[in-house]
């Protein structure tokens, strides 16, 4: 028999951390999309239609993955967190039933149009669909990430004992709703969604445009995979720099109010000035595994980095260590690589950026065989990338749910048994590695598939084109 | 927002309307709105099982393919406005069926994939076990929420009751009511005769239960067989008979719509029975009152504000997208 708190805990870990993968691929493709679908009704280069329909079919996908795994979230909040939804709900519930009203009824019911309704609407109406689902998308993650920044930045609000329980009471809520975390957030989590998509698009294309030019295999349809790996190279100059200096102010204000959590990025366990950045660091004792810079210690760090980092100039600024809270400190290890790699695959995205714009500069974008490589290799570290930031904002957050309120141990239903929670830990495993398997089965054959071929969209002039991609000739 | 309106938000309910009620009903309607949208598309579900031609499945997925994701989100909705308003009762409620909702979900989970996989690839294994997952979750995830529904109703602490499950019996016929009038409106002449045939034993079905349901609940509940004679219960109760009554000839006449509008009567009846049944209380498994349960002025207040703005929106948007997508919807319309 398993603890239902540690069950929960691992469900909703891995419920949330299957569940960003979709969002992530719709909220980066949608402004895409919108490009794509206005170039196509504005009738320019037939390639836009190949774009449009293409990245559609993968959107739609993604679109439907993301909404059956994303009501698991939901209900999660009632099943395995009882305690933490009775006493937070009052603040907590409102944010999530706004976004389904105002966010998620106008993705998913433009998403029929979008999807299935190009012969049947007029040119604007479909331009409006590309536009609401796109919208849609972006404020479903507004609500979402106002519950979320609350949860770590706690505002507006009291707490009150009713029938003998502490409960949270809504009294300022453009306090509550507006923290200045939630800024952060959603700038940090937007520009990742299209960063990380405009990855995976170049890593895609980059392999066609790879075998095609520096093979000599000749690749069909290959004017439309040279156009996607420019457009994504564009969308890349652009986010990339701006998510780690960006991320850059983000780190700076968690050092301002999540200071256990910042603790945990750097490893700080004693209060301490003039604290080094270390690139990389291990213990000399297996031991003390767990603890990156534990004693007698072997690492490299810019001396005053983390202090200059987290002051904004000043090696000399103090980081209060782990040490000094009361409460435990969250699983410092996992905080510490996870918040290294992300950042280091951060400034690893900028330099395939630039490598990328030097190379179209030059004139031999579709030669250089290293730089395809290396957006291959690079086309999910986007997704990669999120997940390990939201394991630096979730898990370097602990032990509290909601941060100083309320301990995430505490939030659990108080009737779930071990049994039950194992059962559906259990459940989930599975489910959500067939998931997995299937989406990356289906992506994999629509882009094995290619784009619909242009004399095919040519020949059927009312855009009566069959639905299935021309197979790949390889 | 100025501390003012703060204040006068926070000091009593907005316009002196009964609010807590008004959301009581609410939550209600966006569960049977649910269950009526989607409905459809869970009982095509169930009428795909009797279709074996490769053309006809094709056309019941083509019917519900720019639908169900919009109808499911209103299932979505009614979570978030239970969540939102009734705080301690969706805790309650969901972690006490914690193993029922994961079996909701389960279906969703199967229901929502299927149809988006099925067409991915066109040879017969693949699309044969598809078509089994899609019946498989059309049929299960109304009855599950049907159980949940009833035991909701009767205050059962388990997963697995009587009245539970005669509702979910009735939740599950009354899909495939639903889906044989939608079919018809939206697959016509690609789909076989016995489609009406199976909307119209499916009604009688449905009317026979919802009495076998009334009589195990008057067994259930403390205020028994009064609460059932009450006269809201027996208005919704004869007003059923005369809906199944208009259902049956407007889908042999093929009055397609008007069919499709007396499935919609009878979801919304049946909701409004568990509603008004259970009213005052809100959770009668701890009997928590609606007055007991509801947020506090302030949050209410703002949620009021919200959903009276949003939710002529959202109708809109259905509006724009059935509009769309009036008619017969052929089978290779996609992308």
């Amino acid at each position: 028999m398993i603890d239902p708190v540690l069950a929960s805990r691992l469900q909703f870990a891995l419920t949330t951390i299957v569940h960003i993968i979709f969002p992530v691929m719709s909220m980066g493709l949608a402004p895409f999309l919108i490009y794509f679908t206005w170039k196509d009704i504005r009738g320019g280069d037939p390639v836009y239609e190949q774009l449009r329909r293409f990245w559609t079919k993968i959107f739609a996908v993604s679109f439907v993955v993301g909404t059956v795994t994303g009501i698991v979230l939901e209900f999660e909040f009632g099943t395995n967190f009882a305690a933490f939804s009775t006493t937070a709900g009052e603040l907590f519930g409102g944010p999530l039933a706004i976004e389904g009203m105002m966010a998620f009824m106008l993705e998913a019911t433009f998403l029929g149009i979008f999807v299935f309704g190009r012969e049947r609407v007029s040119d604007r109406l479909y331009m409006v669909s590309s536009l609401a689902v796109g919208v849609g998308t972006w404020l479903s993650a507004v609500w979402i990430l106002i519950a979320n920044s609350w949860m770590q930045m706690p505002r507006g609000y009291e707490l009150v004992t009713e029938n003998g329980q502490e409960v949270v009471r809504l009294v300022d809520p453009v306090a509550a709703y507006l923290t200045p975390r939630f800024g952060y957030m959603y700038v940090h989590m937007q520009n990742a969604a299209v960063e990380s998509v405009a990855l995976f698009m170049a890593g895609v294309s980059a392999y066609y445009v790879y075998r095609h030019h520096v093979w000599g295999y000749k690749t069909a349809n290959i004017a439309f995979w040279q156009k996607t790996l420019k457009i994504s190279l564009v969308a890349l100059l652009i986010t990339a720099p701006l998510q780690v200096l960006q991320g850059d102010l983000y780190a700076r204000h968690v050092y301002e109010t999540q200071p256990q959590k910042f603790a945990a990025m750097e490893a700080v366990w004693d209060t301490e000035s003039y604290v080094p950045e270390y690139l990389f660091a291990i213990p000399t004792d297996l031991s003390q595994l767990t603890d990156p810079r534990a004693k007698e210690l072997f690492g490299i760090g810019i001396p005053g980095g983390a202090s200059w980092l987290a002051s904004g100039g000043d090696a000399t600024a103090e980081i209060r260590g782990l040490n000094t809270f009361e409460t435990e400190a969250p699983p410092v290890a996992v905080v510490f690589w996870s918040f290294r790699a992300m950042v280091g695959m951060g400034f690893w995205f900028i330099l395939l950026a630039f490598w990328g714009g030097y190379r179209w500069y030059t004139g031999d974008l579709f030669e250089d065989g290293l730089l395809h490589k290396a957006l291959m290799g690079s086309s999910l570290l986007g997704f990669v990338a999120v997940e390990l930031g939201w394991v630096v904002t979730e898990v370097g957050r602990q032990p509290w749910v909601i941060q100083g309120v309320l301990k995430t141990s505490d939030g659990v239903s108080p009737g779930l048994t071990g049994n039950e929670a194992l059962l559906t830990l259990v459940g989930f495993v599975g489910v959500y590695a067939a998931i997995l398997t299937l989406y990356t089965y289906v992506v994999a054959r629509i882009l094995r598939g290619g784009p619909p071929d242009r004399e095919t969209l040519d020949a059927v002039d009312d855009r009566d084109a069959p639905t299935a991609g021309v197979p790949g000739d390889d | 927002m100025t501390s003012e309106s703060v204040e006068m938000l926070a000091s009593g309910p907005l316009f002196g309307l009964p609010l807590p009620t008004l959301w009581f009903g609410l939550v209600f309607a966006l569960l049977g709105t649910f269950l009526f949208l989607d409905g459809f598309d869970f009982g095509a579900g169930a009428i795909f099982a009797t279709l074996d031609d490769a053309g006809e499945r094709e056309a019941v997925l083509s019917a519900i393919g720019p639908f169900w994701d919009g109808n499911e989100v209103w299932l979505v909705v009614f979570g978030g406005a239970l969540f939102a308003a009734f705080p301690s009762v969706y805790a309650g409620l969901f972690s006490r069926h914690y193993l029922l909702m994961f079996g909701i979900l389960g279906a969703l989970i199967l229901r929502g994939l299927a149809p988006e996989m099925y067409e991915q690839r066109h040879d017969a294994r693949w699309q044969r076990w598809w078509g089994r997952s899609f019946v498989a979750g059309s049929v299960l995830a109304p009855f599950l929420l049907g159980v949940f529904a009833g035991n909701w109703l009767v205050g059962a602490p388990r997963s697995a009751t009587p009245v539970g499950v005669l509702v979910g019996v009735d939740v599950t016929v009354l899909t495939v009511v639903s889906g044989a009038a939608f079919l018809q409106l939206k697959a016509r002449d690609a789909l076989p005769e016995w489609v009406t045939q199976i909307g119209v034993g499916a009604v009688v079905v449905y009317l026979l239960g919802v009495v076998a349901t009334l009589g195990a609940v008057a067994v259930r509940l403390p205020a028994g067989v009064d609460a059932l004679l009450s006269a809201p219960v027996l208005a919704v109760v004869v007003g059923s008979v005369v809906l199944g009554a208009v259902y049956v000839v407007a889908l042999r006449r093929r009055s397609d719509v008007v069919a499709l509008a007396a499935a919609a009567g009878l979801t919304y009846a049946l909701i409004a029975v568990v509603a008004v049944l259970m009213y005052p209380m809100i959770d009668p498994a701890t009997g928590v009152t609606v007055g007991d349960a509801i947020v506090s002025t302030l949050p209410l207040n703002l949620m009021s504000v919200g959903a009276a703005l949003l939710l002529p929106l959202v109708a809109t948007y259905f509006a724009v997208l059935y509009s769309a997508f009036s008619g017969p919807i052929a089978a290779e319309e996609a992308y």
